[in-house]
């Protein structure tokens, strides 16, 4: 029974044509019918039945997403097959769907050896496709010796494809670099235009990952450089070059001269100049006539009509950017026009090279030609522009930013274009340049009060933290402020439920910062000597009208309650919590207001209550520095390197965040806390103690003086500066910071603002690149190889050299001599095993040894 | 006072660690893969069919399935006017519509794209002269033959044969090997060839 039904299903079973014609007219269900006769005919023994059940499938997983990893092992029978028609399907559906982890990739290596060493060469050709896809590190090594062997072939087909192979044996296993290397650069020489494209292609990915260990290859790559006529071989030589001048000055001198020629060419290909071009670019930009002939080309791109040449254009101009500028200056229109181009990619092509161009001339300028586009473009394009001024204008601590009012109130303008959806940069800066920068606070306020006072902006999302920024801000400088009545009516203005709870806390905490400084300004105006701080702030504010008179604080106080009573019932414990703290507040201190006008009695408890809340929110918030964690020094008895060593590499920026909020948990939490108001994290530090703050805080200060941040770091002269600065500063900030020395700038009539700069890590450091043990691997057999041909053929040569510099020739002649011995090793086989170690030595020496390009290049 | 490791409860480390593994896990697919000069191709035709898929680089079918969304939902939307290249996820996209099919091909963002518009133009020409001004019936019904002429066109996502004339031999070459020992291929073509009609 069983056995006619196979017969049956071999006899009627559907074709690839059939299945393809099948899914065309749409059934639903058609895929999974489908795969259910695949599956019971592929089990079946007839391989006919079993390869076409099989091309289904693949067909099946290939466009129509469908797995068939479960057929790996039929796949595999397939392949054993004798009909090449057969082993095509086998070897496809292997290429298609096997990856390292596939279980019966063990099964397949006898099979490709034995097609490897196949008299046809199809079937070879298919062994080979199939390894270059899929390759293990086992196939590489169980099948290296094949691969050296079909290298050699006559054949070009298998030849050429043999040199495709190379590459992934030799990523996979790179001992195989001893035995195959030297046919693969014999066949740099071959005639035939194909292989010679093929090699190119292989020493082109080889050359990408590890340019130096093919130095000394340089000058068989720069025959083909003059040589060749072929379009895409040329590219690949290019691409060469690129690679090895960037490491070897010496050789950019070289080969300008052919570069140059090839550009000059009439009719040259377009993909080849273009090759040119960027290879001038990115590694010989100092040849000058190199360089200027480029930038010539450069600009027919630019010029042309197609669009693919002018994004390419745009895009090779940002490669030679950073280091000739003038190359774009010259192509300035050009560049501009393309700002307004149908294509993204080449807007954005073009807003990179704008952004390029930017300096501390030109930025009012270019911003506002950017802001025009912003408004103009799609929300996409837009938040590209915004992002991307953020970016350069905050580059290096706001390094080209020399007015930072109109720096301020640019951003402002940016909350305002009805795209934006940068508003977590826009808010960080806010808060970064209220920290920063001393002269741009009262701009900042008045830009803070605009947004505020603005109700059509609460209902932007986008906008909430660009708020919040606006929100601290004027709460924290609200002495720079005109009107503080009129921003405590913009903080608790009823639209604010549309704003997320943790916003919304800052909002009422800054509400209380304004009510706290007119308290504070309400009671000092009447006995100036009773509050030094007060009247320090009722001085320095330059725009601070008077004092307040009993009418207009009474219904400050009135407003904030207001304002605050609905709020004590919300549900969210944040908001909650310090509506009923300002509402205690005011309780506490109504009634003595109204004492205050009546009577003349200094010493109120309100009165020292209001002067300590004040002495809690002078001190003055510096920038932290990412690194301040780092600065403290290890206390004793504590072992950091226990278990975790390995992790803090890894993750440091995972765990700095961690470990700042345990500060917060310990006593030293009052001034940190603070500092990190402008992270928003308010939600976690409760109201600081009125009483006694900052004398706790000095005492602390001497007694854990360890845990501070010394300032001796910085150079005195900066740092007296910075103190001077914060002359409101009890005590010098807690973490470190030094100012930047102020250089008044030639051209410009207004200085610009001091800018409070951290020593280091305003950067997050750079992990370190580590580089897979494989690679070295490769490149130093690589190196091992190339020394050892390099051996015969400059043997004369490497005796003049003898001659000039003795200590080289130590190098060079340890390096013989341990490639001599590889030579034997090889011959000898079995027996290199005792030797093995000694030649570990030489190979380490090789790699230790810069390469030499050979003199007949230089 | 307490600085980064002694704080550290256990349970956060673990699960840290296990964060790493997990994220150096999803990564490896995307990050091995900076070997080959041509990553995957894909044909995809105006409605959003798939008509063939290449893969050079490791993808599991999840990935494959992703990409192909992810990229024919860019590139069908493009107009018409604009240039071939996309940027996507740190690679190129080189594409280019030949009559109702794209053709696409993705490369590191340091090769040639215009190269990349010759293979692709290329491979173009070797299917016209195959199959005699190729239609898009004939690459789905034939779409295995698309794929060994692929093959012979890029080994390992490396160019390998410039010829097309040698690809045309090398292709009826094998064509002819199949036919000799099967009597069922003539059959199929045949059936292909009614279709196509």
């Amino acid at each position: 029974m069983a056995s006619s039904n196979s017969l049956m299903d071999s006899l009627f079973q559907r074709s690839l044509e059939d299945l393809i014609k099948g899914l065309r007219l749409g059934e639903s269900t058609f895929i999974s019918r489908s795969l259910e006769e695949i599956r019971r005919e592929i089990k079946l023994t007839d391989l006919s039945t079993k390869s076409v059940a099989l091309q289904k499938l693949s067909y099946l997983a290939a466009l129509h997403g469908v797995d068939m990893t479960w057929a790996a092992f039929h796949a595999v029978e397939v392949v054993s097959s004798s009909r090449f028609a057969h082993k095509r399907i086998g070897y496809h559906a292997i290429a298609q769907s096997f990856s390292d982890q596939t279980p019966v990739m063990l099964l397949i290596t006898n099979q490709l050896r034995k097609d490897l060493n196949s008299s046809n060469e199809h079937e070879v050709s298919l062994a080979l496709e199939c390894l270059a896809r899929i390759g293990t590190d086992d196939l590489a090594r169980d099948l290296t010796s094949e691969v050296f062997t079909l290298l050699g072939s006559s054949k070009a087909l298998v030849r050429k494809k043999a040199i495709g192979v190379v590459l992934r044996v030799f990523d996979k296993y790179p001992d195989a670099v001893k035995v195959c290397f030297k046919r693969l650069v014999e066949n740099l020489e071959s005639s035939d235009p194909q292989l010679l494209s093929a090699v190119v292609g292989v020493f082109c990915e080889l050359t990408a990952k590890d340019p130096r260990s093919y130095l000394p290859l340089a000058p068989e790559f720069y025959k083909i450089l003059v040589d060749s006529r072929n379009n895409w071989v040329l590219i690949k030589v290019l691409k060469i070059f690129a690679k090895l001048a960037s490491i070897e000055p010496r050789l950019a001198k070289k080969v300008a001269d052919p570069v140059c020629e090839h550009m000059r060419k009439q009719n040259v290909g377009k993909s080849l100049l273009f090759e040119c071009i960027r290879t001038v670019f990115s590694s010989l930009s100092n040849q000058e006539v190199a360089l200027k002939l480029a930038v010539v080309k450069i600009r027919e791109f630019l010029m042309d009509d197609d669009p693919n040449l002018k994004y390419l254009g745009l895009h090779a101009l940002s490669i030679v950017a950073p280091k000739h500028l003038w190359a774009v200056l010259e192509n300035k229109e050009a560049v501009v026009k393309a700002m307004s181009d149908e294509d993204p990619n080449v807007k954005l092509e073009a807003l990179h090279l704008l952004m390029a161009m930017v300096n501390e001339d030109n930025v009012t300028e270019i911003s506002r030609i950017l802001m025009n586009y912003a408004l103009k473009s799609d929300p996409l394009f837009c938040n590209e522009i915004i992002g991307s001024i953020l970016v350069a204008c905050s580059r290096d601590s706001y390094e080209i930013i020399v007015d930072f009012d109109w720096y301020v109130s640019l951003l402002g303008e940016m909350a305002r274009v009805p795209h934006c959806q940068r508003g977590k940069e826009i808010e960080h800066q806010l808060i970064d340049i209220g920290t920063r920068v001393k002269d741009a606070k009262l701009e900042l306020v008045r830009v803070s009060r605009a947004l505020l006072i603005d109700p059509a902006l609460l209902g932007n999302q986008f906008l909430h933290p660009i708020l919040s920024a606006a929100a601290w801000a004027s709460g924290e400088y609200v002495e720079f402020s005109k009107s503080p009545y009129e921003i405590a009516e913009a903080l608790l203005q009823p639209r604010t439920c549309l704003l997320p709870d943790s916003i919304r806390a800052i909002y009422i905490y800054s509400a209380f910062k304004v009510l706290v400084f007119s308290l504070g300004a309400y009671f000092s105006s009447q006995e100036p000597t009773s509050s030094p701080l007060a009247q320090e702030s009722t001085s320095s504010g330059p725009s601070m009208v008077n004092g307040f008179t009993y009418n207009s604080i009474s219904s400050l106080v009135n407003m904030i309650e207001l304002g605050l009573c609905s709020l004590s019932g919300t549900i969210d414990v944040e908001v909650q919590e310090r509506a009923k703290n300002v509402l205690g507040f005011i309780g506490m201190i109504k009634h003595e207001i109204a004492e205050k006008a009546t009577s003349q009695n200094s010493e109120t408890e309100a009165h020292r209550a209001i002067a300590f809340m004040e002495d809690v929110f002078s001190e003055e918030l510096g920038p932290v520095s990412s690194t301040a964690q780092e600065k403290v020094p290890l206390p004793e008895g504590l072992d950091l390197n226990e278990n975790l060593e390995g992790l803090q590499e890894i993750c440091r920026e995972v765990l700095e965040p961690m470990a700042e909020s345990d500060y917060s948990s310990d006593k030293v939490s009052f001034s940190v806390a603070k500092l990190r108001i402008r992270d928003q994290e308010e939600a976690s530090s409760s109201l600081p103690p009125p009483l006694e703050s900052s004398s706790l805080l000095a005492e602390h200060r001497k007694r854990h003086g360890l845990y501070y941040l010394s300032s001796q770091k910085s150079d005195d002269h900066n740092d007296r500066d910075g103190n001077d600065n914060n002359t409101s500063n009890e005590y010098p900030p807690a973490n470190e910071i030094s100012v930047d020395s102020f250089k008044p700038k030639k051209k410009i009539s207004k200085p610009r603002p001091v800018v409070v700069k951290l020593d280091e890590g305003d950067e997050p450091k750079r992990k370190p690149d580590a580089s897979s043990s494989n690679d070295e691997s490769l490149s130093r057999a690589i190196q091992t190889a190339l020394m050892g041909k390099g051996k015969g053929k400059e043997k004369e040569k490497e005796k003049e050299r003898v001659k000039e510099n003795h200590e080289m020739n130590v190098d060079t002649e340890n390096i013989e001599q341990s490639s001599r011995r590889e030579k034997k090793n090889k011959k000898n086989g079995e027996r290199s095993g005792k030797r093995s170690s000694r030649r570990q030595r030489g190979k380490e020496a090789s790699v230790t040894k810069p390469v030499e390009v050979p003199d007949l290049l230089l | 006072f307490s600085l980064l490791s002694s704080c550290f409860p256990r349970s956060c480390t673990f699960y840290l660690v296990l964060c790493i593994i997990l994220f150096l896990l999803a990564q490896e697919s995307w990050v091995c893969v900076l070997y080959f000069q041509i990553h995957f191709v894909l044909l995809v035709s105006r409605q959003g069919k798939v008509r063939l898929t290449k893969w050079y680089s490791p993808y599991t079918q999840k990935e494959r399935s992703k990409v192909i969304r992810e990229l024919s939902g860019v590139i069908l939307n493009r107009g018409p006017k604009l240039c071939n290249f996309i940027e996507w996820r740190g690679y190129k996209v080189v594409y280019k519509r030949y009559a109702s099919l794209y053709f696409c091909m993705c490369i590191d963002e340091a090769d040639n794209e215009l190269e990349v518009l010759e293979i692709i133009h290329h491979y173009v020409e070797i299917l016209d002269r195959y199959f005699g001004s190729v239609c898009e019936l004939d690459l789905i019904f034939n779409f295995h033959k698309a794929y060994y002429i692929l093959d012979e066109l890029l080994i390992a996502g490396e160019l390998q044969e410039s010829s097309k004339k040698t690809v045309a031999r090398i292709i009826s070459a094998q064509d002819q090997l199949v036919e000799a020992a099967k009597e069922e291929a003539s059959s199929i073509s045949n059936i292909i060839a009614q279709a196509t009609k």
